[in-house]
């Protein structure tokens, strides 16, 4: 019983939670519903006894979320409503309804009709942790390393970009420089 | 054990953990001020009480009846909502630490953690994390300058020591096998040779300042360093909601120094003829004490120059640790 509450209050706090980040006009409003909405995830895993996923979820979506505060807080007045300009409303929520109704369809069709199992079934008396590291550098080996070379290919070219100015700095130079800089 | 009595079991231990770590916080920062007046040749409060030890209430009751100001054109839900933030985080991260050994009541064997999930050091840590919400989202809704540069330099504080915390706490994962802190308490059963700190001192280090600048103490205060930016997040609150960041402040110096204690210094195990329930305790006490010290005695230090520490010292040095302990293990 306590499960089913649990869930409902998760999910129900959950679509709260990012129907105003859809809906709201504000970027603090829209970010701050976003984080607590990633967090009310977590919940899901917890009831799902994935623990470490749910942890995972809490630990990466904080870090997420506040660098996406960084950058609203550098482009934007997050105090002011942002002025949206939308000529065809009627269409665009026509749109967005409807391929989110394409959406859910898609990924629940197979799981309705029942064709999807567990490849890889949770061997009893293995932990979480130990069963994602046995399906990740196994299976799903190749994605992964994939990904993070990605990743490194993200972060390098990043820091090329801004590396130009690295040897500068712009709080402590001299005036000369610092005009020069601006 | 049916569900409701596990259910009713949860909500007791949540209530007491609450209730007394609430008052171990509240009197951390009387023994704060007694602590730095002494080291500061003064004597701190006195007048009210013997010692000055009801301070306390009256402190309390100054932050409860003061008028809680909302400025005018802050963005009021959130300025409403980011003081609550910083204590619920510090408190639910409290949830997977167990505080002391298991032990016997009425015949009942009670075991003082709330939630035995299997990655409690990750829960801990992540959720208290979270806490830094709290002094963003104040400082972003308070549409303050001062409280807009505490925000900014939140980000860079939470995401600069996140990384060194991480990595500085993988080392003594990987000799112990388990990210459990029962487990990781275990481990260091076998007396004070077995402690995690002789093998990994560098670890150890790492730790406790990463743990210095999660906790916005001083010298990694910048976030609320009232010579540069006069109050930081907290410049526009008042009353009770001023007051909620500080009890999430203290609350978190406590799981930090359980944290401490428990991966590094043998946790609630037994020493000498020391029961283990003792033993714990008198490690946090150290810690605070420590936290106090370095108050004390540390200047802050610069945004720049704690970027500088983080990202070319430290990180380097715990990536370094992990290297050798991975060698060391293979």
């Amino acid at each position: 019983m306590y499960e089913v509450i649990a869930f409902y209050t998760f999910a129900i706090l959950t679509i709260l939670m990012f129907s105003i980040v859809v809906l709201s006009k504000n970027a603090l409003y829209a970010m701050s519903a976003l984080a607590g909405g990633m967090i009310f995830i977590a919940g899901f895993f917890f009831l799902l006894d994935a623990e470490f996923l749910g942890v995972v979820q809490i630990i990466v979506y904080t870090g997420a979320i506040m660098a996406l505060y960084a950058f609203g807080m550098m482009f934007f007045d997050t105090t002011r409503e942002v002025k949206e300009k939308i000529h065809a409303k009627k269409v665009i929520y026509t749109l967005a309804i409807l391929s989110a109704i394409c959406f859910v369809v898609i990924l629940s069709a197979p799981i309705y009709s029942a064709n999807l199992e567990a490849l890889y079934p949770t061997i009893e008396g293995v932990g979480n942790i130990q069963m994602i590291g046995l399906v990740l550098f196994t299976k799903y080996l190749v994605p992964f390393e994939l990904a993070a070379i990605m990743l490194l290919v993200a972060m390098i070219s990043g820091i090329l970009l801004v590396s130009d100015r690295m040897d500068l700095n712009i709080t402590l130079n001299d005036d000369d420089e610092e005009r020069e800089i601006i | 054990m049916s569900e409701t009595a596990i259910v009713i079991e949860t909500v007791i231990k949540a209530v007491t953990v609450l209730a007394v770590v609430a008052g171990m916080a509240a009197f951390a920062t009387f023994i704060e001020r007694k602590v730095l007046a002494f080291m500061q040749r003064r004597l701190g409060p006195m007048h009210v009480g013997p010692h000055g030890i009801l301070q306390l209430a009256a402190d309390g009751i100054k932050l409860f009846t003061k008028e809680d100001i909302i400025p005018q054109h802050s963005i009021k839900p959130i300025f409403k909502i980011a003081p609550i933030i910083a204590p619920v985080a510090a408190f639910t991260a409290m949830a997977a630490v167990p505080f002391l050994p298991e032990f016997t009541i009425f015949g009942y064997t009670v075991r003082p953690i709330i939630a035995d999930i299997n990655v409690g050091v990750l829960f801990v840590m992540g959720v208290a994390s979270a806490g830094m919400y709290a002094p963003l989202l104040a400082g972003m809704s308070s549409t303050n300058k001062w409280a807009l540069l505490g925000a900014a330099r939140t980000v860079i504080q939470l995401l600069s020591f996140e990384v060194v915390s991480g990595l500085a706490l993988l080392a003594p994962l990987m000799l112990i096998g388990s990210l459990s802190l029962i487990d990781i308490n275990d481990f260091q059963a076998n007396g004070v040779t077995s402690w995690m700190v002789w093998k990994q001192p560098l670890a150890f280090l790492l730790f406790v300042i990463a743990g210095f600048a999660e906790t916005n103490r001083t010298p990694f205060d910048l976030i609320e360093y009232e010579a540069e930016i006069v109050s930081g997040y907290a410049t526009d609150y008042s009353g009770m909601r001023w007051g909620l960041f500080f009890v999430g402040e203290y609350a978190n110096m406590i799981t930090v120094s359980f944290l401490v204690s428990i991966i590094f210094l043998g946790g609630y195990n037994p020493f000498w003829i020391i029961p283990g329930g003792i033993m714990i305790l008198l490690k946090i006490s150290f810690f605070i004490f420590l936290f106090l010290w370095v108050r004390a005695a540390w200047p802050h230090v610069r945004p720049d120059q704690m970027m500088w520490l983080c990202w070319k010292v430290l990180m380097p040095l715990a990536l370094l640790n992990i290297l050798i302990t991975g060698m060391v293990l293979i």
